[in-house]
């Protein structure tokens, strides 16, 4: 069976935060209609991946191809018309914005995004809440709310960063239902997690990150027997 | 008639001259609040540049006879094409920078703009005559109120609340809200944040603009008629909270009217009175009346 061609193909990325070289040659392929999981200990480079991809770290160097599109030299506004969106680890949510402002603002970028109707039905509580501040949200809603506002884009590729972070296990279960639905749905993801078990139950393949590169890759049928090995490279 | 000893006729006087100061404080200190809640600048140019916009105004009747009507579109057009220029070629590099990088360019643009009109015009100003339009006046009864004078409060008000309304209700303020808490975010969701800079300090400026040309009948036109206005103004952003819309818009036209009321019921404190609320509110809530503590 011959592969499909990778949506998203990361080759030797190098990323710098002033002068800290944070990603030293980073090589991954995400396809079309995958999730795919970055996991990898604190400071492993997981985000700093995520932000090279969609162009908001200081200096990067190396090919990241989207789409039959090079993005290592575009600025971020650029990257995002192209058809990928950013859901941030510290969510994003502006505080001089509501809730329904919020989830407008991102622009559509392409045809295909969903509905404000289905997103409320994805969401209801994002619907009751909609004139509230959008920084009084509980912080499961405002990552809720994270992730809707660029579902509505019409972006294909969606980088999530821990969306599972500091929330209660009801709140992970429905995010992670969330995922399997925008997956269904067509959506191609890339995940950041600490949480691997959260992962196996949404990804189909797993790349492993230590000190700045993809030390391994796991898919998620085998992640069972490479337990051990997982362990060993989260020291958990 | 008297209101606690003072005439009436002197009381809606000096009210009249606090509303007109305070209409051009909130015009001023809407500009610069603008500006620095998108761009982290202190605009210390925002006088010179209310200057230019009346010296605009002045120069498009000598040379080309266009007189009050099209200047006050003229005017914020010109001057906010500076101010586009000024951004793009030199406080664009100042971002990352402490605030007092931006003050001192911006105080710098300021004395080499007005040094240089001051060299070509003196200092005395030159007149500049309103409209046939806005002549004259009406009898209240109780006071003379000139037209002139009317028009500049209204006008005043009605710019000050369309871009309160743009920036608190519309898609475009919620970009600009947005990009002042998380640029890198807004541009990330495909926002060109750079160009919105600039236009932003293009608009700030260009209502400082605006506001040069409001004064001109009033005040004449003279090169250092921003040098003078902007240190109350500045004192009056200090109170209201720098980055706030709607505090600018309050404060400016409230500390017009109290010290108006200072010049009828203690003269000697009116030059200072602003000062002196400012001392007292940086006391008590060092944000501003209406800022947010950062």
């Amino acid at each position: 069976m011959p592969e499909t061609a990778p949506l998203l193909a990361v080759r030797e990325l190098h990323a710098w935060y002033g002068e800290s070289h944070i990603l030293h040659g980073v090589t991954f392929d995400v396809r079309p209609g995958e999730v795919v999981t970055l996991l990898g200990r604190n400071g492993a480079g997981k985000t700093t991946t995520l932000k090279s991809i969609m162009g908001i770290v200081g200096r990067r160097r190396g090919a990241v191809s989207f789409d039959g599109h090079e993005l290592i030299a575009r600025p971020s506004n650029h990257i995002a018309w192209l058809g990928i969106a950013f859901c941030p680890e510290e969510r994003g949510i502006f505080a001089s914005l509501n809730v329904e402002e919020n989830l407008m603002l991102p622009p559509a970028v392409r045809p295909g995004g969903l509905s404000v109707e289905a997103i409320h039905t994805l969401f209801p509580n994002l619907r009751e809440r909609r004139r509230s501040q959008g920084t009084k949200l509980s912080g499961g809603e405002q990552q809720m709310l994270a992730i809707a506002r660029i579902l509505r884009t019409g972006a294909r590729l969606l980088l999530l960063d821990e969306p599972t972070e500091g929330l209660a296990p009801v709140i992970v279960q429905q995010i992670g239902a969330t995922i399997r639905r925008l997956k269904s749905e067509g959506f191609t993801i890339l995940l950041v997690e600490q949480n691997f078990r959260f992962a196996a139950t949404v990804a189909d393949r797993h790349y492993v990150m230590e000190h700045g590169r993809v030390v391994d890759a796991i898919a998620n049928a085998e992640l069972a027997t490479h337990m051990d090995k997982l362990h060993e490279y989260l020291g958990v | 008639m008297t209101i606690f000893g003072v005439p009436t006729q002197a009381l809606f006087g000096q009210l009249l001259i606090g509303l007109i100061n305070g209409a051009f404080y909130a015009l001023l200190s809407l500009g610069l609040s603008v500006i620095f809640g998108l761009l982290n600048i202190i605009n210390f140019a925002h006088g010179a540049q209310y200057m230019m916009g009346a010296f605009v105004a002045y120069f498009a009747l000598q040379w080309t006879g266009l007189g009050y009507w099209p200047s006050l579109l003229l005017a914020p057009v010109v001057v906010g094409l500076f101010g586009i220029v000024l951004e793009r070629t030199m406080l664009k590099r100042l971002y990352q920078l402490d605030h007092l990088y931006g003050l001192l360019l911006t105080f710098g643009v300021a004395l080499v703009v007005q040094g240089v009109f001051r060299n070509q015009f003196g200092s005395s100003g030159l007149p500049y005559t309103a409209p046939a339009q806005l002549t004259g006046g009406y009898n209240l009864g109780f006071m003379f109120l000139p037209t002139y004078r009317a028009w500049v409060v209204v006008f005043s008000l009605v710019v000050c609340f369309a871009t309160w309304y743009v920036i608190e209700r519309t898609k475009l303020g919620a970009y600009l809200r947005a990009a002042t808490e998380n640029p890198t975010l807004v541009q990330a969701f495909g926002i060109n944040v750079p160009r919105m800079i600039t236009l932003t300090y293009g608009f700030g400026v260009a209502l400082a603009a605006l506001a040069g040309v409001l004064a001109a009948p009033i005040y004449q036109v003279n090169p250092l008629m921003g040098a003078d206005l902007i240190i109350v103004v500045f004192a009056v952003v200090v109170i209201g909270g720098l980055g706030s819309i709607m505090g600018s818009i309050v404060t400016g036209f409230g500390l017009g009217v109290i010290e108006g009321f200072t010049k009828v019921f203690y003269p000697e404190a009116s030059n200072t009175v602003i000062f002196v609320i400012m001392a007292l509110v940086l006391l008590v809530r060092p944000a501003g009346l209406f800022g947010r503590a950062t």
